[in-house]
């Protein structure tokens, strides 16, 4: 079954038209359909999504802990789908850390070494490395029981690069932490991945973490891959309404495409260049690119103001159009604090040029 | 699925009958197995000093019920065998009911206890449970004989002139077996008690209940399945009872298990031995299915 | 007594019960090993502190053939069960559920659920015919039927530790280059070794403790220290049955003391 083919230049890890089913028959269940991924050597990559759409299982399938139902997994080109996870040079920080409670610290750094068949010296001298990059050196012969949550969430990260794996696989690593260790462990991961340039495949519910942390983000939904790219591509491009709507806060506006162009419900026309030439289409503009105006101003859509929420450096200011549909608009507070708005306000709305857009359902 | 999947799936169900097999072959020779064989050999004649005679005979199955009379042949109830069956099922719920009613204030005041002194409380009901049956009827023994404990200190008292003869009687065995097979009542409704969530006594009390109300109204239904199963724990191994009635109840006052034995010793009627062990058994099995209901249906308590 | 607040979790009359429940189910017992120190020959007349009996019972040969007897079989029982239970409990427990699973449960668990004589009654009848047929008197038929009726009780114990292992650390392990064998050696088996011994323990002690199925399969002059009470008692008794008694209690106490000090949770 291992036929190598021709690597994509720097790519470390691949999934190639992978499925994964759960259960039989009837109540079988379609946790991956049909993913292709191509991770680059060298990057941190972030799965990201809502709980239940298969990237915990994508990551299972890296590390080998599944099998697809169909489709590959290549490491380097080589295929390594049926490669048990023990022989695969890819290791993983577990959600729940999973350290072994009757071994050390230093014990469970050492114990991929041990079980690879390094001598004993060399083991040492990258356990004492590990416990260095970790700054946990004074705990060394700890037991994980006597440790807080913090310093359990390094001796896991410890103990997966260790043995320096092709692949670092993260399931969730922060979710256990509170906001603040967390916030921490983020700057530490990134600092991590730069020092020993391994390629981090990172997954994680939360949209911050993966915009701040990520070279690239994969999304993922339902089971399917939706949109690769960049954190700028990912907010600013999203493919899709839900690409658009998992990653920050957006409007979406039913909308008609005309030549140059799409016609709102209200019947104003949004100028769009590269827009279809007809049918039905969803416009969508994130809140911060909604300008409010003086009402009847040229070019604005009449809106009127709604509700005002105050949220310290923002202000969000619902507003409802002409055909009843509504709209929010992010607007930095003033040092007042008073966005000198109304409710029941008439205003005038315009979108920052090159800023809606129109995505798929 | 891929048939790499199924081969996963194969592996660990054919792992796990593997793993299992040395345990399931030595259960079914030494456990399982042989209660078959008992089946079969109720099915057939007694022979002359013991064992069987091969020959299909029902004489066994109607044996447990009837006699029959040597010089005409008619049935007649055996009167002897009804004696015994009753005396078991009397004294298995007798010991099964006093169980309970000694036994859930001794789980409650277990459950109860401070969490340190809990764990000392339990550990002295589970001393006499791991402690040989045998141990615990012979000590039952040394205080009721003629002789024993009891006797002697009232009459040393002047009490008594001459010693009460407890033992040998229903009494004692019902006694013996309430001293052995209290801590298999008390372990189940303790275990019970525990999940007990202890704020429902709080809302029982607030919503005017008196502590007989809330006793009845609350905690007996939710504990029932800890009830439930202290009851067939008792019940199933009292009904069963070898030691306990040979030693207290002596040769007259048999129970179902001296009654099988007997069978097999003196008797040399292995086939009645045979189907009186097999009724036994759909007793106790019956039982055991009466408390799968309960246990299964009654879930509310977070099992 | 006035309580000074309402006390939610006492009942009536229940403490009470209680501890007089607590006192008569040791009051024999401790009688019994008082009596076992009795330097009388009458057992129900006190005359003073002595070891008398216990001598007796030790320099018995009837005795210390049946404690050596029941000493290796309990030894040999609780090895053999613990040691198939353990394989039992991993084939069974953590895995996906697999067809005949429950049939395993129930096999495992049949000498918890079938009354004592009937076993007993069911190997004498297997264990004549197969004495007859092969002229075989030793202590196997013994070994068999404890290693059997122990298997529950060994099985227990090892299956709540391994389904309160977590699974992921086997995972782990696999995940860390540990082979099937490694991951096994390194850490499932050790943090399954209280759980091993525990049921080790329980194991041993249902061996020690069994009567009834050791009566009716013994070959003649296979006494166990039970049986050999058992016939004691019908005869005549003697404070030489208190003495045995009182050490086999003690062994019992120990052994669970051990057992509650490995299963008592840590961390």
């Amino acid at each position: 079954m291992t036929t190598a083919r021709p690597a994509a230049a720097g790519t470390a890890i691949e999934a190639a038209r992978v499925v994964k089913e759960f259960g039989q028959g009837a109540t079988t269940f379609r946790a991956l359909d049909d993913v292709s991924i191509a991770v680059r050597e060298g990057e941190f990559f972030t799965l990201l999504g809502p709980s239940g759409c298969g990237k915990t299982t994508l990551l299972r399938l890296f590390a080998g802990f599944e099998m697809p139902s169909s489709g590959a997994i290549l490491l380097k080109g080589e295929d390594i789908t049926e490669l048990p996870p023990n022989k695969r040079p890819v290791n993983t920080v577990f959600q729940s850390y999973a350290l072994f409670p009757h071994l050390s610290v230093a014990q469970n750094i050492a114990f991929g070494l041990v079980m690879q068949g390094r001598p004993a010296g060399e083991v040492a001298a990258q356990v004492e490395k590990m416990l260095a990059l970790v700054k946990l050196e004074s705990l060394a012969g700890r037991r994980p029981a006597q440790l807080s949550g913090g310093q359990q969430q390094r001796v896991a990260l410890a103990r997966a690069l260790a043995p320096a794996p092709r692949v670092l696989l993260l399931d969730e690593p922060l979710s256990a932490l509170d906001l603040k260790l967390r916030k921490e462990m983020q700057i530490e991961l990134k600092r991590l991945q730069t020092e020993t340039g391994i390629t981090f495949i990172f997954v994680t519910h939360d949209q911050e973490e993966a915009l701040t942390m990520s070279d690239r983000i994969g999304v993922m939904s339902a089971g399917k891959l939706q949109q690769v790219g960049t954190p700028r591509d990912i907010y600013t491009r999203p493919v899709n309404r839900f690409v658009a709507s998992f990653i920050g806060e957006t409007n979406f506006l039913p909308a008609t495409a005309v030549p140059g162009g799409v016609r709102l419900a209200t019947g104003d026309v949004v100028a769009l260049p590269g827009a279809p030439a007809s049918g039905a289409v969803t416009l969508t503009v994130r809140p911060e690119q909604v300008r409010l105006v003086a009402a009847g101003e040229a070019g604005s859509i009449a809106a009127t103001v709604r509700a005002l929420v105050y949220f310290g450096t923002d202000t969000h200011c619902h507003l409802a159009l002409a055909d009843g549909s509504e709209l929010v608009a992010r607007l930095q507070s003033p040092a007042t604090g008073d966005a000198g708005l109304a409710q029941g306000q008439a205003v005038g709305v315009t979108f920052v040029p090159g800023a809606a857009q129109i995505v798929g359902d | 699925m891929s048939p790499a999947e199924q081969a996963q799936i194969r592996r660990a169900a054919r792992n796990g009958w593997l793993l299992s097999a040395p345990a399931l072959v030595i259960l079914a020779l030494a456990a399982v197995g042989p209660l078959i064989i008992v089946v079969v050999y109720s099915f057939l004649l007694p022979g002359k000093y013991g064992n069987v005679v091969w020959g299909f005979s029902l004489d066994a199955w109607r044996g447990i019920l009837f006699t029959r009379d040597i010089f005409d042949g008619t049935l007649a109830w055996a009167d002897a065998n009804l004696t015994i069956f009753w005396r078991s099922v009397k004294l298995s719920i007798l010991t099964t009911v006093f169980t309970f009613v000694v036994g859930f204030p001794t789980a409650w005041f277990i459950a109860t206890r401070p969490p340190r002194g809990r764990a000392l409380w339990l550990f002295l009901i589970t001393i006499p449970f791991w402690t040989n049956l045998l141990i615990r009827t012979f000590a039952i023994n040394e205080i009721i004989r003629n002789e024993g404990l009891l006797n002697t200190t009232l009459m040393r008292l002047g009490l008594i002139s001459k010693p009460i003869e407890m033992i040998y009687t229903d009494g004692a065995v019902f006694v013996g077996m309430t001293y052995v097979y209290l801590p298999l009542m008390v372990l189940p409704l303790f275990a019970a008690i525990d999940r007990f969530d202890m704020r429902l006594l709080e809302a029982g009390y607030d919503l005017y209940a008196s502590r007989w109300q809330v006793l009845r109204r609350v905690i007996l239904p939710i504990v029932k399945p800890g009830i439930v199963a202290g009851s067939i724990l008792v019940f199933v191994p009292a009904l069963g009872a070898y030691v306990t009635p040979r030693i207290l109840g002596g040769g007259k006052n048999m129970m179902i298990g001296n009654f099988i034995e007997l069978q097999f010793g003196q008797g040399r009627n292995w086939p009645l031995g045979a189907s009186l062990s097999v009724t036994l058994l759909v007793i106790v099995t019956a039982a055991l299915l009466v408390y799968v209901r309960y246990a299964n249906g009654d879930d509310r308590n977070g099992r | 007594m006035a309580a000074r607040s309402f006390s939610i979790s006492r009942l009536p009359g229940f403490n009470a019960i209680a501890v007089l429940v607590f006192v008569v189910l040791y009051l024999p017992i401790i009688v019994l090993v008082i009596y076992s120190f009795n330097a009388g020959r009458s057992i129900s007349d006190w005359e003073g502190l002595s070891l008398h009996w216990y001598a007796v019972a030790w320099d018995n040969d009837d005795v210390k053939d049946a404690t050596i007897r029941s000493l290796y079989l309990a030894v040999t029982a609780a090895v053999i069960s613990t040691a198939v239970a353990t394989m039992a409990a991993l084939g069974t427990t953590r895995r996906r559920a697999f067809r005949g699973q429950t049939f395993i449960y129930v096999m495992i668990n049949q000498p918890l659920m079938v009354p004592e004589i009937v076993t007993a009654v069911a190997l004498l009848i297997f264990f004549a015919a197969i004495r007859q047929a092969t002229g075989y008197q030793g202590m196997g038929y013994l070994v068999a039927a404890h290693a059997a009726f122990c298997i529950p009780f060994a099985y227990l114990p090892i299956r709540a530790r391994l389904e309160g292992m977590d699974l992921t650390l086997e995972t782990a392990a696999s995940d860390l280059y540990a082979s099937d064998w490694q991951v096994f050696r390194h850490v499932t088996f050790p943090i399954l070794l209280p759980g091993i011994l525990a049921g080790l323990m329980l194991a041993f002690v249902t061996s020690l403790d069994d009567v009834v199925i050791t009566v009716f399969i013994k070959s003649a002059g296979q006494d166990t220290l039970p049986t050999y009470m058992l016939g004691q008692i019908r005869r005549q008794v003697t404070g030489e049955i208190n003495a045995i008694s009182s050490a086999l209690l003690a062994l019992t106490v120990a052994l669970l003391t051990l057992f509650f000090l490995l299963t008592r949770k840590r961390d």
